[in-house]
């Protein structure tokens, strides 16, 4: 399950996705938009994706996460569009045998999807904007 | 002639002020020279880029083909 949307997003189906009796884990990741960047106060963010290819890449990290951890169960979801401070931007739910597994696939994930996901987001300051970019 | 679908975003797509562009070719054309051709450094300030032609990466050596989409991938933000 990959969801890329313009409406807010919550873990219920998400958790709904990767549950399994024979599950002893799982691991709900969310990344939430700070307030500030270096120091300067960030009024609103604001996410654009290469949607299609987003799909295709996803496809391709969920590949590739099931290949190293084959147990697991994932669901990811990213927010587009303008996106106010503190709300949920993304979230990767990983169902797992063990805590173990749960922890290294949502880590896995994180990292692929910051650096390959071709989704760009723009900060916006009281006194101008810009675009950037994961470290 | 042959021709591809060039699509920007983010910086890119604010310094082009659209989204997508038909760019024709004649001779052999890599993906890198396409995106100096359409965004030469004299131009100011060249954000750093990779590229993605039918949804995958590629490097800047690959050769286009007609109908190709082409993205210049400016540096990520997502998360």
């Amino acid at each position: 399950m990959f969801v890329l949307t313009h409406d807010r997003i919550d873990s219920t189906d998400l958790r709904a996705a990767v549950s399994d009796h024979g599950f002893g884990a799982l691991v709900v990741f969310e990344g939430v938009t700070r307030n500030h960047f270096e120091g300067r106060p960030v009024e609103r963010l604001e996410y654009e994706a290469y949607a299609d290819m987003a799909q295709a890449e996803m496809q391709r990290i969920r590949d590739e996460t099931l290949q190293n951890w084959p147990s697991i169960k994932l669901a990811v979801a990213h927010r587009l569009g303008v996106v106010g401070l503190g709300e949920t931007s993304l979230i990767i739910a990983v169902g797992a045998p063990h805590r173990v597994e749960g922890y290294e696939a949502s880590r896995f994930v994180l990292e692929a999807i910051k650096s390959r996901l071709p989704v760009w987001k723009k900060e916006h300051y009281s006194d101008g904007e810009s675009w950037k970019a994961n470290t | 002639m042959p021709v591809v679908i060039v699509h920007y975003f983010a910086a890119l797509r604010e310094k082009k002020g659209r989204e997508t562009e038909r760019v024709e070719f004649d001779a052999e054309l890599q993906v890198g020279a396409l995106y100096e051709k359409l965004f030469p450094s004299t131009d100011g300030q060249v954000v750093p880029v990779a590229f993605a032609v039918n949804k995958t990466y590629v490097s800047a050596d690959y050769v286009l083909s007609d109908n190709d989409e082409v993205a210049f991938i400016p540096p990520l933000g997502g998360g």
